[in-house]
């Protein structure tokens, strides 16, 4: 399990406990957090769970699945620092990931 | 305007299998869809991703069960409205009045919305901006490419449609193309080919760049990028077109008082009605108690939402069970000879 911390666009925060093998878009999507939408439901083929991770945990987080930067070209205002977030899978490592969300996802 | 027993909004699988059903006990049913293709995210999204949890189909493509299913329905000859989306509707002497963007007008007694997590539209800029120059010179599909003929453009995006008509207008329009990161997801000949053009001078490429700001007194005249590394650039421009792929927005099914919550319809699991008498829900877009987002479980709901509408389009009618093995005028409706 991992505590993830979500943090809106307007500031808004939420702290949840995320069980292990969940992705983190999951881990939003079932607790009700505003701002990721995950319309395609974690088959990487939308880009609307898109997240910012900072670079200090964006390098801890395992790589980018194959495609999900082609899948990011798609999301609204995607930088260096996106990630879907249904391609992150909680494991023990990521107690404490912080991720941001943008403004909209669509 | 168009007469019929059922229209239905959404042409992917759900939509499709329900106008098998639909023929099957003899109503007649109308198809739009905003896309320009039958098929919904399966032929939009994952054409060539192998599916496997479609019953007695071990595997097969997002588009060979597109086809598949437009095999399926063939005997029914019911008709599809592309490229056009569902916009009000209107209750009248228990029917149901229903116009379209493109302005075609139905008069239905069952809607069946089939609409999975919304119509699929192109990704536009963020930049608040570009709203001003929207349709006029910033464009997200081109209609007529004699336009750019002797003018610039600027061409956000790095899939197929970016870099097939950066290739094109090329030849005839000064080119630039911007894209987020180095990497470009359209066809490896494609990159070569923008490589090649690049090193001619044919067309300009500039990476790990996006858009700030569009700038112009009524009409466009700059274009404003930046720099993963900050620096700021200006572009003197006519045009400017953004490929980013399609979204999925519900649209005007938000206002029609359905309940929506989440992006989602509630419906009763005996006929995936929803709480207005004739206005079915099936598929993605329909929750319920235990609701599972798979294909084969649109199939079973399309399957009871046609029994539904058949109460409501042949009141007089008793609804009989056959089966498509044995009974003669099922056989007939199949166009299947003895």
């Amino acid at each position: 399990m991992a505590k993830i911390k979500y943090i809106e666009h307007n500031g808004n925060q939420h702290e949840i406990d995320v069980a292990n093998g969940l992705s983190v878009m999951e881990g939003a999507v079932q607790n009700d957090i505003p701002g990721i939408d995950a319309d395609c439901g974690g088959g990487m083929a939308c880009a609307t769970c898109h997240v910012y991770v900072k670079e200090d945990w964006f390098n801890k987080l395992p790589e980018k699945a194959e495609g999900e930067d082609d899948m990011l070209d798609q999301a609204y205002e995607p930088s260096s620092s996106s990630r879907l977030s249904c391609q992150i899978v909680v494991s023990d490592e990521l107690n404490g990931l912080v991720v941001h969300l943008p403004e909209k996802q669509v | 305007m168009i007469d019929t027993d059922v229209l239905i909004v959404g042409a992917g699988p759900t939509g499709l299998f329900c106008a098998h059903q639909l023929g099957i006990i003899g109503l007649k049913c109308e198809i739009v869809d905003n896309l320009d293709k039958l098929g919904g995210q399966c032929i939009e999204l994952y054409p060539d991703k192998p599916i496997y949890d479609i019953p007695a189909i071990p595997e097969c493509t997002g588009e060979e069960l597109t086809n598949n299913l437009i095999e399926q329905i063939k005997p029914f000859n019911f008709n599809s409205h592309l490229s056009d989306r569902v916009q009000e509707i209107k209750n009248e002497n228990d029917r149901w009045i229903v116009k379209t963007s493109k302005g075609k007008e139905f008069l239905t007694t069952n809607i069946i919305i089939a609409g999975g997590v919304g119509s699929f539209e192109p990704r536009k800029f963020p930049t608040k901006n570009c709203e001003k120059f929207e349709g006029k010179s910033v464009l997200y599909s081109i209609k007529d490419k004699t336009i750019f003929k002797d003018k610039s453009v600027v061409i956000f995006g790095g899939g197929d449609s970016a870099l097939d008509w950066a290739i094109e207008l090329s030849k005839s329009s000064k080119v630039t193309l911007i894209h987020r990161r180095d990497e470009f997801r359209g066809a490896p000949s494609s990159v070569e080919k923008l490589k090649e053009l690049k090193k001619e001078k044919k067309l300009d490429v500039l990476t790990k760049f996006s858009i700030k700001d569009v700038k112009g007194n009524g009409t466009l005249e700059s274009v404003e990028i930046k720099g993963d590394n900050g620096e700021i650039k200006t572009i003197n421009t006519d045009y400017v077109l953004g490929f980013f792929g399609l979204i999925m927005q519900l649209g005007p099914i938000l206002e029609w008082g359905l309940n929506i919550d989440k992006k989602l319809i509630p419906v009763n699991t005996e006929n995936f009605e929803t709480n207005k008498k004739g206005i079915f829900a099936i598929g993605d877009i329909c929750f319920y108690p235990g609701k599972l987002k798979l294909i084969l479980s649109g199939f079973h709901e399309g399957a009871l939402a046609a029994r539904g509408c058949f109460k409501y389009s042949r009141p007089n009618e008793k609804y009989k069970l056959e089966f498509t093995t044995t009974s003669k005028t099922v056989k007939e409706r199949l166009g299947v000879k003895e």
